[in-house]
């Protein structure tokens, strides 16, 4: 008999909704049936596992990741750490998280970007790592710039680090982003603003952990992340076992 | 009782495959290669297919944007970690070509799996779907035009209530293996799924 009997509903009225004008994007690239309804099976209770096998000894550090040997990426230097949990508040643990992200001066590393921001050439924009025994997650980086975006004439996103977790299920599969405390412009920006309430918004905000931080070296920024949670009742087990 | 609420969702943004598939989008030297890119490690069991396809929004342009990602059991039924044959990851990801956005995945096609009530389900493939204007990733299921008896009896398929939708899940036979386009939008509207 097995414990996996499927997930808590997704609270789609927390969630952003996947037409949402003011982010101009989403009208031809949200679908308009709504979705439908479905139990899982194990084709979304199970997903993939990685090994730490798959870790270089950088990966979490993009501060070097990508530098010249010697030399470091330019910016404020930050510490982001935190918990991934499920909505039971259950650690989830030798889970797989991977972020991106802008250089200090808003500049992606990509093709497509337009951004008259310079590049950094010891700064890639992207990290790795995965979760401990109790969930537990680091990375160290430069805290990313602002920048302007073309959606309305004016539109700048926040500060903002790009976050994609795994879970232990493909049902829990996520990609969110990260806000910096005390940034005024999360209050402004459309892509934010999908978020249906200011509640929401809220636990995507990091904290300045102040303690946590490295004397003459870095600052440190608090961001726990929860993911859909398994139910767990003796009753479905044993409907299940049928 | 201590709930938590899932962290929301946010769109991947136009630069997700920075953080996913590194090397596709130029940063190398950071990861060896880029995670999901060969499902296929060692011998295994079963038909070779390469599944291929693009997604396309609500004015009839293909993504070239997208980040998919694909998990589905080995030929025998069993996935990764749960059984599955030791030389198959049974999970993919693709950034989408360079220049027309479609999507390869050089698989097995999958054998049949348990629904939660023992019932087998029709071969299929389990996809995610994020990309620029996508706000929260979306989830749907490939199942094979060519397998009608299985699909005739697949528990998911028969409790979908608008039967004229259900083409937009089958993957067409095409040579060297199987056809799967995505409507995200509009005519043809691909079923996606609360899960
Ligand atoms: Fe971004």
């Amino acid at each position: 008999m097995s414990n996996r009997n499927g997930f808590a509903a997704r609270d789609r009225a927390w969630h952003p909704p996947a037409l949402a004008p003011l982010y101009k994007t989403s009208v031809t690239r949200s679908p308009r049936f709504a979705p439908i309804g479905a139990a899982t099976s194990l084709s979304e209770d199970t997903g993939p596992v990685f090994g730490h096998d798959i870790l270089g000894p950088r990966d979490n550090d993009m501060i070097t990741n990508f530098a010249t040997p010697g030399e470091m990426a330019i910016g404020p230097r930050i510490i982001v750490q935190g918990r991934v949990i499920d909505e039971f508040g259950r650690p989830v643990p030798h889970t797989l998280v991977e972020v991106w992200q802008a250089n200090a001066g808003g500049r992606y590393r990509h093709k497509k970007e337009g951004y008259l921001a310079p590049l950094d050439p010891n700064f890639g924009g992207c990290g790795r790592c995965i979760t401990d025994e109790t969930g537990r997650y680091e990375f160290r980086t430069v805290k990313p710039g602002p920048y302007p975006w073309p959606n309305g004439p004016d539109d700048w996103r926040p500060a903002h680090i790009h976050f994609s977790v795994f879970g232990q299920s493909f049902a829990q599969r996520l990609i969110t982003q990260m806000y910096f405390e005390g940034d005024p412009l999360i209050w402004q920006c459309p892509i934010v603003g999908t978020i249906p309430s200011r509640e929401a918004i809220e636990t995507l905000v990091a904290r300045l952990d102040r303690p946590g931080s490295l004397p003459m070296d870095a600052l440190c920024y608090q961001f726990d992340i929860v993911l859909r949670g398994k139910r767990q009742t003796m009753f479905e087990n044993r409907m299940e076992g049928m | 009782m201590n709930r938590f609420k899932e962290s929301p969702s946010q769109t991947a943004g136009p630069y997700v495959h920075i953080g996913c598939t590194p090397n596709f989008s130029g940063i190398e030297g950071v990861y060896p290669e880029d995670l999901g890119k060969k499902m296929i490690t060692d011998d295994v069991s079963g038909q070779r297919i390469a599944i291929r396809g693009t997604v396309i929004d609500g004015a009839g342009t293909a993504l070239r944007d997208a980040l998919i990602e694909i998990w589905q059991a080995d030929a025998q039924g069993k996935f990764a970690g749960q059984g599955g044959e030791a030389g198959f990851t049974g999970w993919g990801r693709s950034p989408g070509d360079m220049a027309t956005g479609e999507f390869v995945f050089d698989t097995v096609k999958p054998g049949r799996v348990p629904w939660h009530n023992g019932q087998l389900q029709a071969p299929h493939v389990t996809f995610w779907i994020v990309a620029r204007g996508i706000n929260l990733g979306l989830h749907t299921r490939m199942y094979f035009a060519d397998e009608e008896a299985a699909n005739a009896e697949d528990p998911i398929l028969n409790r979908i209530e608008h039967k004229s939708r259900i083409p937009t899940l089958m993957a067409q036979p095409e040579d060297g293996g199987y056809r799967f386009d995505i409507r995200l939008q509009g005519e043809g509207e691909t079923i996606f799924f609360d899960i």
